[in-house]
């Protein structure tokens, strides 16, 4: 008998369906990937299981867990379940934790509610715990608290709390998303170990089919609260016998077409220039009087972008690819060194000189929900650049220009009088692309651009960004730590390690054989569905 | 932390200084002659003349200043012509009850506010959330002099249980003075709290939607425990904060609330003291609540520290 078995689950909140006869099973030792988009109720599946469903939720149907009736159990025996059988790693480690607790007090909480540990019995078990899950004592003493910990440590320290007591069934709910590719694998690898060591059932959710075949045995995949697909990993994602699972293969590989690449590299007067750019940052101060030591975040940068040319900055967390972003936007000043566009150099500079170059280099940011204000209408919110111009343009032009801008991004012109809350995920990041393109700019710095997004509106977006690079001759610089991305829309790469930029080349050429260990590192983290296909499939011959 | 609590104090010591000069610039703008208001209108010439030089108002603005803030640095506030006596003294004896009594105000708020927000975001969309945030927001529109009458008239006049007013000082013994301030305090401290318990349970409904509250609940503890455990310590900054607030509030409303009840505390002092035009008195009494509202914001820079580890090293 299976450890969870869910059959035909319905689940409805304030009355929307959210899931619809959802039948999914997991096995002892088992892992299990939920693949699905945003919205396709992978969560609140999760989320059932662990019966901590928002307040207004009514769910039907049977989800058996070790032979427990879940819908039926009475909350006392939930709460024995959760933390000690049943254990959850969730999808921000940056706010998953108490911001006022020691990693010690939070492990260690688990351990004593449920067998009754004293203190330092429970220490002990949290600090065993916290050395398997790769925070050594040395480093990491139980006095730690969150925000003296990175993304990557605190997922470790989410994943301690989650197998603390040896839990028969984790469920982990996107638990790499938050992080880059290099840390990604580490985690990846950390539960799959775990799952080998305990025998533990894992319910994998994810987006990413590339991670899914790496981990998991067999696959569901859902849509819109329903169950389309369900069978082993490899067979199901190579076979595509679904056309959804097909649609979501193909868009998390897909390569937008561009085919006047060659016409970008025209030689001519160079776009951007960055020379030796440095910036520091001042340091935390240990002692009153001593001068903190600076963070060299930006550490002697060189690069020149043609105009028209795509290029990709790419590098793990931390490297410094946003601080150099901000200051070739000039939201920061460097520590040295200079930035030229179009010959004219942007550092110290008055904001008025500044004009015309910020009217040619324009921004993308990740998230499309936090880019806007949300009380104001599009129109407003895509027409805000205009101000750069040397002319405040009349209303009736301005309408016209949002207008365009908004038909330039394969949306409506009427659509300007909505605001941002009445689109989904990938129509917001289409606005912020208008609202980028509103000035006609020469370079658009796009930040982690589609990481956010869902495959299939991922798919769509680069198409755009490709296709506003072939009709209007657009430069990009794509800064990403998804090498797919950098792949699918950009000539030219760089790749960024502690402030330096340790290799650069063709795309293609760097990416199939990197040189640097950075790149190496990043390349062999980096999921690919047909190479963890292709390696699945020779696994069980 | 040493580092952090220098540069507060520091802080806290420049405020005073530039609420010095305020004080004493505002007071220096105040129309009217203390020394003619003193001798009042018939007096001579040369008697105003003699005083002036004998009150030392014939000097430059800097060197009455210095010689002002130099006073308050030694205990010398300098000296009240209405009741020709050391205005410490005068301060000193109205301390004793106006400070416990805002202690205890403050102190009574906090005990009800913090329950109360507590229960009222535990069973928030209750009945019983909706009937605790409707007495708050009673409480709020309530003025505290007239919520002040009706105590006196319940417990003092009706009940017989406590005076009704006046103070025998603290000579007749600790629960004496304490059953006199009782119900000023009571009446200070009822539409803070109001406030503060509204603060409090906003700020837990705030923290019960984090994250960290879902990892708490996905260990398996009850909703109870993680609302006791995880939530209201987080929730405790702005809590903190409106507390802090709160504390000059409560020294300006003793003033109000001493006339009610006839108390002899700093409130007392210092409306006479406007109205007889004694402006040593108010300038000192004046900087003396600077001075505390200094050192309040002082603790409560503290206790955000001791809540939140984040703080402590900026």
């Amino acid at each position: 008998m299976a450890l969870l078995e869910i059959e035909r689950l319905t689940l409805k909140i304030g009355g929307t369906p959210i899931l619809k006869d959802v039948d999914l099973s997991i096995g002892a030792g088992e892992t299990m990937g939920l693949v699905g988009e945003s919205g396709s109720g992978k969560s609140m599946t999760a989320l059932t299981v662990m019966r901590l469903l928002p307040h207004a939720a009514e769910a039907s149907g049977r989800v058996t867990f070790d032979g427990i009736d879940i819908l039926a159990a009475p909350e006392a025996a939930m709460c024995r379940l959760r933390g000690d059988d049943i254990g959850m790693v969730f999808q921000e480690p940056m706010t998953a934790l108490n911001p006022v607790k020691t990693i010690g007090e939070q492990v260690a909480e688990g351990i004593r509610w449920h067998t009754g540990a004293n203190r330092a019995d429970a220490e002990a078990s949290a600090r065993r715990i916290l050395d398997r899950v790769g925070l050594p004592e040395a480093q990491f003493p139980l006095s730690r608290y969150p925000h003296q910990l990175s993304g990557g440590q605190r997922q470790r320290v989410v994943i301690a709390i989650a197998c603390a007591l040896k839990p028969k069934l984790l469920i982990a709910d996107e638990p790499t998303t938050a992080l880059d590719v290099v840390l990604q694998a580490q985690i990846l690898d950390l539960l799959r170990d775990l799952v080998a060591e305990n025998r533990m059932g894992l319910l994998l959710i994810s987006h990413d089919l590339a991670v899914v075949t790496d981990m998991a045995n067999r696959v569901t995949i859902m849509r819109h609260g329903e169950v389309m697909e369900e069978g082993e990993t490899a067979p199901t994602l190579a076979a595509q016998v679904h056309p959804y699972t097909r649609q979501l293969a193909e868009a998390s590989m897909h390569v937008p077409a561009r085919p006047h690449r060659a016409a970008a590299h025209a030689s001519g007067p160079n776009l951007l220039e960055v020379d030796g750019v440095v910036r520091d940052y001042a340091g935390r101060q240990r002692s009153l009087f001593s001068r903190p030591d600076p963070f060299r975040a930006v550490d002697g940068v060189s690069f020149a972008l043609k105009p028209g040319q795509s290029m990709a900055l790419v590098g793990r967390s931390g490297c410094g690819k946003s601080t150099l972003a901000r200051m070739i936007l000039a939201l920061d000043r460097p520590s040295a060194g200079e930035i030229r566009f179009l010959g004219e150099p942007l550092t110290g500079r008055s904001e008025a000189a500044l004009k015309p170059a910020r009217r040619n280099i324009q921004v993308v940011f990740q998230d499309p929900y936090g880019s806007f204000n949300p009380r104001h209408k599009v129109e407003r919110l895509v027409a805000e650049p205009l101000h750069l111009l040397d002319e405040a343009p009349t209303p009736a032009t301005r309408r016209e220009m949002v207008a365009g801008a908004l038909r330039e991004v394969g949306l409506r012109p009427d659509d300007m009088q909505k605001y941002p809350h009445e689109f989904s995920g990938g129509q917001r990041q289409r606005i912020s692309i208008a609202r980028a393109l509103i000035t006609r700019p020469k370079l658009i710095v796009a930040d982690e651009p589609v990481s956010a997004l869902d495959v299939s509106i991922r798919a769509q977006v680069l198409d755009l960004f490709a296709d506003l690079n072939q009709r209007l001759g657009v430069a990009y610089l794509f800064i990403t730590h998804d090498l797919t991305v950098a792949r699918a829309i950009t000539d030219e790469v760089m790749v960024m390690h502690d402030g330096r930029i340790v290799e650069e080349g063709k795309t293609d050429a760097v990416l199939d054989d990197p040189r640097s260990d950075a790149a190496k590192a990043l390349v062999a983290a980096a999921p690919d569905l047909k190479r963890a296909i292709r390696r699945r499939l020779a696994e069980q011959g | 932390m040493t580092a952090f609590l220098a540069k507060r104090i520091a802080v806290g010591l420049l405020t005073l200084i530039v609420a010095s000069i305020v004080v004493f610039a505002v007071l220096e703008i105040v129309p009217g002659d203390p020394a003619q208001l003193m001798l009042g209108m018939n007096a001579t010439d040369e008697a105003l003349a003699a005083l002036r030089e004998q009150m030392g108002l014939n000097q430059p603005v800097v060197a009455r200043y210095l010689g002002w803030a130099g006073g308050l640095l030694v205990g010398d506030f300098g000296r009240s012509f209405t009741y020709s006596s050391p205005v410490i003294e005068l301060i000193a004896e109205r301390a004793v009850v106006s400070l416990p009594l805002a202690l205890m105000a403050l102190i009574l708020s906090t005990a009800i506010a913090i329950p109360v927000g507590l229960f009222a975001a535990a069973r928030r969309g209750k009945a019983a959330d909706t009937l605790a945030m409707g007495a708050a927001q009673f409480g709020v529109a309530v003025p505290n002099f007239w919520f002040a009458l009706i105590l006196i008239y319940v417990f003092a006049v009706w009940l017989r249980l406590v005076p009704a007013g006046g103070f025998s000082g603290w000579e007749n013994g600790l629960i004496s003075g304490l059953r006199a301030l009782l119900l000023p305090a009571i009446a200070l401290a009822l539409p803070q709290a109001a406030i503060l318990a509204r603060v409090t349970r906003s700020a837990l409904l705030e923290v019960l939607g984090e994250d960290y509250i879902r990892t708490a609940r996905a260990k398996g503890m009850p909703r109870g425990a993680v609302l006791w455990r995880h939530a209201l310590r987080n929730a405790m900054i702005p809590v903190l904060t409106i507390l802090g607030l709160q504390f000059a509030f409560l020294l300006a409303g003793t003033i109000i609330i001493e006339n009610v009840f006839y108390l002899p505390g700093l409130g007392r002092l210092v409306f006479q003291a406007i109205t007889q035009r004694d402006l040593i008195v108010v300038e000192g009494v004046v900087m003396l609540l600077v001075a505390s509202v200094v050192f309040v914001n002082i603790v409560v820079d503290i206790c955000y520290a001791l809540v939140d580890p984040r703080l402590r090293t900026r």
